[in-house]
């Protein structure tokens, strides 16, 4: 069976009888072939647009559902359940509601563009899977993954200064992650880091992370990148119609004062 | 290919890039201890911003493409260069890819040319100038028979697991002068770091997993994730029979530092084989002291197998 069917054998679709007869025959258990009838009512037609509208999903329609992405992905290997070539499938028919049923495992792609490289019509998968993440958090279907949290906090560095210095993005991760940085492995990391560092190298990395590297004159840059920046954050937001969303959930929102008013 | 790169590579613009200046401090000083061993000159880029590594394409790819396009804007128009070196392969990768970019679209270059006005630069032009990685910038200044000439110190019973990481060959479509046949780097079976090293008296195992990924991107988001993908780098080359990994680029050398420890800790899976930049390997051929190359610097402590090589 094609995995674009696997849907309809989910396990919260399958039937189980303690005690089934059938023309005097004894069916009890499990079984995968008594298959809810199901109709997919909720199409989000628009769902493929959107994704093409954020940074990577721009070449999602070209997709011929070869499977060559998921064959060679590195996130598959380990979870069967990460399904690039699946999801796309999903995007394309509009499928919303298939497609939120893995939305915690969508950002976990490594970027490490097997797909890309294997894909025979240019889809750029990686870039999808991006997209997808980013329209799922957009979209509020999923909080801010880790995964996003540490992007935002490595490129605001990068943006105010021009350079990145590593231990800082790392205080600032574990910060907004809620991670302490205490952990043993960590702990045990550094000191295998400093065994062998003499005193006077030592200081040296200490005094590093008092004077933060940056990149002189970078003013301007950092400003055009900003106004670049903002613009292309409003755009995306009304290519999801994002604003309609926000207005309607106000008037949902104001609807029970209404009726208690009533 | 006209191979003027000899010449060519003699000097160039280094672009070491934030990590060099932090975790992957030994790769700059083993990068730089050889240059100079061999003859190779490196320029820094004057006041280099960072490439936004993998991070900022996500939040938007066109502003990772102008800080690319300001490192090679700077070589260009401020030094005069026309090869820019990147020895991490996530600047290497970036500067390619914005380089890609530039050439073959207009969006692209339309954004690149309103920021970098902005903020007052010249804008870099695609073509202005040819970005190379270390691996490159050996292979071709000095190459495997100059290389020999200069080794001091075998590498004899060094067995060596060469890691390329992702970066460096995906995805194909920025590396255009790879896969051109005999002589060029492949990217599904890079070799131009084993050449190096095994011109350096090493011998390369059989390794499977030259171009797997470590997880780099979630290293710290997704940890377990990194975790067990590094491990299967470090088990494959142990199984593999070597005795060193050698690296090309300081986040996958990080990644596989970092999670070996954490396997190790979280996981109780020890393994014992070594990490070690091929730079540092080079170095040691070339005669240089082992401290001189920063294998003081790294996490995974090789001391004993190098004392026992009679590198150290
Ligand atoms: S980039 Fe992501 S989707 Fe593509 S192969 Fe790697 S992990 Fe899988
Ligand atoms: S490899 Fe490309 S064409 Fe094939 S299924 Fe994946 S995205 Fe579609
Ligand atoms: S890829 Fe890494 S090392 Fe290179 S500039 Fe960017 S952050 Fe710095
Ligand atoms: S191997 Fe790891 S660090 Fe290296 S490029 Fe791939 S993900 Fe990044």
């Amino acid at each position: 069976m094609p995995i674009h069917e696997k849907h309809l054998i989910r396990p919260e679709n399958i039937k189980s009888h303690d005690k089934l007869v059938m023309d005097g025959i004894d069916i009890s258990g499990h079984w995968s072939t008594f298959i809810e009838t199901r109709v997919v009512k909720d199409y989000n037609e628009s769902l493929q647009d959107e994704i093409a509208a954020l940074p990577g999903g721009e070449y999602v329609h070209r997709c011929w559902q070869c499977g060559s992405c998921t064959n060679a992905c590195t996130v598959n290997a380990i979870n069967p359940d990460f399904n690039p070539r699946y999801w796309i499938y999903l995007i394309r028919m509009g499928m919303e509601s298939e497609l939120l049923r893995d939305k915690d495992i969508i950002w976990q792609c490594v970027s490490c563009n097997k797909c890309t490289y294997v894909c025979p019509r240019e889809v750029a998968p990686e870039g999808v899977m991006k997209a997808t993440a980013h329209w799922l958090e957009l979209k509020g279907h999923t909080p801010q993954s880790p995964s996003t949290i540490f992007d935002d906090v490595f490129s605001t560095q990068v943006i105010e200064t021009g350079k990145i210095e590593d231990s800082l993005v790392v205080r600032n991760f574990f910060q907004r992650t809620g991670q302490s940085l205490t952990q043993d492995w960590l702990i045990e990391m550094v000191k295998r880091m400093v065994a062998h560092l003499p005193v006077k190298m030592l200081m040296a990395l200490g005094i590093a992370t008092v004077l933060r590297p940056r990149t002189k004159n970078w003013g301007g840059a950092r400003d055009a990148i900003k106004e670049y920046v903002a613009e292309q954050d409003a755009h995306h937001r009304k290519a999801l119609g994002l604003e309609s969303l926000v207005e309607m959930a106000k008037l949902e929102a104001a609807a029970p004062f209404k009726q208690a008013a009533e | 290919m006209t191979d003027n790169r000899a010449e060519k590579y003699k000097k160039v613009a280094y672009y070491p890039g934030c990590a060099l200046e932090g975790t992957g401090h030994a790769y700059n000083r083993s990068t730089k201890e050889v240059g100079k061993a061999l003859g190779l000159e490196l320029e820094e880029v004057k006041n280099w911003n960072c490439c936004g590594a993998m991070e900022v394409k996500n939040v938007d790819p066109k502003v990772q493409t102008y800080l690319s396009s300001r490192v090679m804007s700077q070589a260009v128009n401020e030094m005069g260069h026309s090869v820019v070196m990147a020895p991490c392969n996530g600047c290497y990768h970036n500067l390619k890819k914005a380089e890609f970019e530039l050439k073959n679209e207009e969006g692209t270059r339309e954004v690149v040319d309103r920021i970098s006005k902005k903020a007052g630069h010249k804008t870099y032009q695609a073509g202005e100038v040819e970005t190379i990685h270390a691996l490159d910038w050996i292979k071709h200044g000095i190459g495997e028979e100059g290389l020999k000439k200069k080794v001091s110190k075998s590498l004899k019973g060094m067995k060596v697991a060469n890691y390329y990481g992702c970066m460096y060959t995906r995805p194909r479509n920025i590396f255009p002068e790879k896969d051109k046949g005999p002589g060029t780097e492949s990217t599904s079976q890079p070799h131009f770091m084993d050449d190096l090293l095994a011109a350096a008296g090493a011998t390369n195992v059989d390794f499977p997993l030259k171009t797997a990924c470590c997880g780099g991107a979630h290293t710290l988001s997704d940890s377990d994730m990194s975790t067990k993908l590094v491990l299967n780098i470090l088990k494959a080359a142990e199984a593999s029979g070597a005795n060193v990994i050698a690296t090309e680029c300081p986040t996958c050398h990080t990644g596989l530092e970092m999670h070996q420890i954490r396997a190790e800790k979280r996981f109780g899976v020890k393994t014992n084989v070594k990490i070690l930049y091929f730079t540092q390997l080079l170095g040691m051929a070339l005669g240089l002291s082992a401290k001189k190359v920063g294998v003081h610097e790294n996490m995974s402590d090789s001391f004993e197998l190098l004392q026992k090589q009679g590198l150290a």
